[in-house]
């Protein structure tokens, strides 16, 4: 980049510095992930409690002659541990830099903050994929442990589209806290919206729907938990895509894009 | 690399123009201009909430300037590449992670700019934190070690431009005297350093050069030497103390030249030139003469008067 010679000399050169490599700063950031107190134990904990969760699934069905448990039983259980946290996490990947004022050193040291926020996602991305692959593996140790323990059959029944929704519906799960987070700002305020939105919300539209006629016909297209049903049971079918399609764009799409440009103008303090 | 390297000769002139932020109908920082030149150290002085942050957060783009703009080199701060390797920055020493080491503060920073690791241990020496002070967490650090740590962290990339928010806040006077060195030195190999503080003697013993700015408007800028100048028309004190006060206040009183006694001595209203040939003529033995000091605390008070909370007597 070749800047024009300033009025009264004294230009720094700029020509033989290389920007600093999109990879470098996600492993950065990747790093800032891990090396605190709270990101270590929360990472440490997802994988835990995802494993705590499948070993009582485990233990259940070994004893009880009337649970019957397969794969794909193992990797839903997951929606009661992963599922549940990998949002926080997206969320603290983010608010941390708020709530410690590091995004002062953060923006100063890569001024292109688009750049800084894509490590970020990047990262949220790559820590929901490597949850999925603890899971994939945790679940087949169970259902190996579970074939030779148990009386009943053992079953490998999860389909390419259902591992190919749960990785979905995982990092849908990042997406959308680390969406809240943009939004926000603020960890307290971004993890309780959050868990309003996945486990007050569904109750509610759910309630609307009994209730009253119209809103039942639109709720699909407005609510996103809803339209990840059949992302669960791998059975989306055209309209299902297009429920999909539309709430991900009122609850996803739309936060993420209105933080996106909230972060990149606000005034860092 | 060593610690701190030969700064490029004349390169990074922070030139900022006209530059105005304004906070809906307050306006933080009026129409503001100044240059700080390499190879010096520029103090940026005024009262608290004066702009003196502002200015500097706009310098790298933390802040958007609402009118005008800062160049640093010739670049405004978000299109220099890697901008941690040109221009240091330390704007708020707490502004951290309570959570991370020192060390691994310096460790995400020189990550960011590509550097090795051996650059974390030599800043950490640099700024006189021992090992084990940079193992323990932010949380624990005192505000002159975090302080400490920030400069560390500015000096990181071996950048050719300093900018420091209020850095002696916290130091003790050794570590203030510390920083001096530190800073006066880089300056003399060529670096440009801006440094802010509301505190007149931490600025004026270190910049060579001074902008005084109040209610977000420069008041006065130049060398102490100028400044003081610009201060003292025409009103010279002179505080003079004589084994017989009596008769040199007679002798000066008789030139026609206001005198009154003030503590030991005597305040004299003429340089100290003046009363000490009128002692030697009078044959009064002088025990002290000199200038009246302070004379830019005053002018300091005097110019921001319009910001200070407590009215100036």
């Amino acid at each position: 980049m070749s800047a024009p010679a300033p009025a009264l000399g004294h230009a720094i050169d700029i020509s033989s510095t290389t920007p600093t490599p999109f990879l470098r700063l996600v492993r950065v950031e990747a790093r800032k992930a891990r090396d605190t107190r709270a990101g270590f134990w929360l990472l440490l904990s997802t994988a835990l409690l995802c494993a705590i969760v499948m070993v009582i699934q485990l233990a259940v069905g070994i004893t009880q002659d009337d649970v019957f448990l397969s794969y794909n039983s193992f990797l839903t259980s997951t929606n009661f541990s992963i599922a549940i946290l990998l949002p926080v996490i997206g969320i603290m990947l983010l608010t941390s830099e708020w709530s410690q004022r590091t995004a002062m050193v953060s923006f100063s040291l890569e001024p292109r903050r688009p750049r800084v926020i894509g490590a970020k996602l990047v990262v949220g991305l790559v820590l929901a994929v490597a949850a999925v692959v603890i899971a994939l593996v945790l679940a087949v140790l169970c259902n190996a442990v579970y074939g030779v323990l148990s009386d009943d059959p053992v079953r490998w029944n999860a389909t390419v589209a259902q591992t190919a929704a749960f990785v979905l519906l995982q990092v849908i799960g990042m997406l959308t806290g680390f969406a809240f987070a943009a939004l926000l700002l603020n960890t307290p305020a971004a993890i309780v919206i959050y868990m309003v939105y996945s486990f007050v919300l569904p109750g509610l539209f759910e309630l609307g729907a009994q209730l009253m006629g119209w809103f039942d016909s639109i709720r699909p297209w407005i609510d996103f938990n809803y339209a990840q049903g059949p992302l669960v049971d791998a059975t989306m079918a055209g309209k299902d895509w297009a429920y999909f399609a539309t709430s991900g764009f009122i609850w996803l799409v739309l936060p993420l894009a209105i933080g996106f440009s909230r972060v990149l103008r606000a005034e860092v303090k | 690399m060593p610690a701190v390297r030969r700064v490029r000769q004349g390169v990074g002139m922070i030139v900022v123009e006209n530059l105005t932020r304004k906070y809906g109908s307050f306006t933080a920082v009026d129409d503001v201009s100044f240059t700080c030149q390499p190879g010096r150290v520029t103090g940026f002085l005024g009262p608290n909430g004066a702009g003196k942050t502002t200015t500097m957060r706009v310098m790298v783009g933390l802040t958007p300037p609402t009118a005008g703009r800062v160049t640093i080199g010739g670049h405004v701060y978000q299109d220099i590449p890697n901008p941690g390797r040109h221009v240091g920055v330390l704007l708020d020493a707490s502004a951290q992670h309570a959570g991370r080491t020192g060390r691994e503060i310096l460790e995400l920073g020189a990550r960011t700019m590509g550097l090795p690791s051996s650059r974390v241990d030599e800043m950490i020496e640099l700024v006189s934190l021992t090992p084990q002070e940079a193992k323990r967490r932010l949380r624990n650090y005192s505000l002159g070690m975090k302080q400490r740590l920030g400069i560390a962290h500015a000096l990181l990339g071996d950048p050719s431009v300093l900018i420091l928010d209020e850095p002696a806040n916290g130091l003790d006077p050794a570590g203030i005297r510390w920083m001096r060195g530190l800073l006066k030195g880089y300056a003399e190999r060529g670096g440009t350093v801006l440094l802010s503080s509301h505190l007149l003697h931490e600025v004026e013993q270190i910049a060579d050069e001074m902008i005084l700015i109040g209610n977000g408007k420069i008041v006065a800028q130049g060398d102490k030497k100028s400044l003081l100048a610009g201060a003292r028309q025409g009103a010279a004190t002179t505080f003079v103390t004589a084994l017989d006060n009596h008769a040199l206040a007679e002798a000066i009183r008789a030139k026609g030249i206001t005198v009154a006694s003030a503590g030991e001595g005597l305040r004299v209203e003429a340089e100290p030139v003046e009363v000490g040939r009128t002692a030697l003529e009078a044959h009064v033995v002088l025990t002290d003469l000199r200038g009246a000091e302070g004379g830019l605390e005053d002018l300091f008070l005097e110019l921001t008067a319009t910001t200070q909370r407590e009215a100036v007597a």
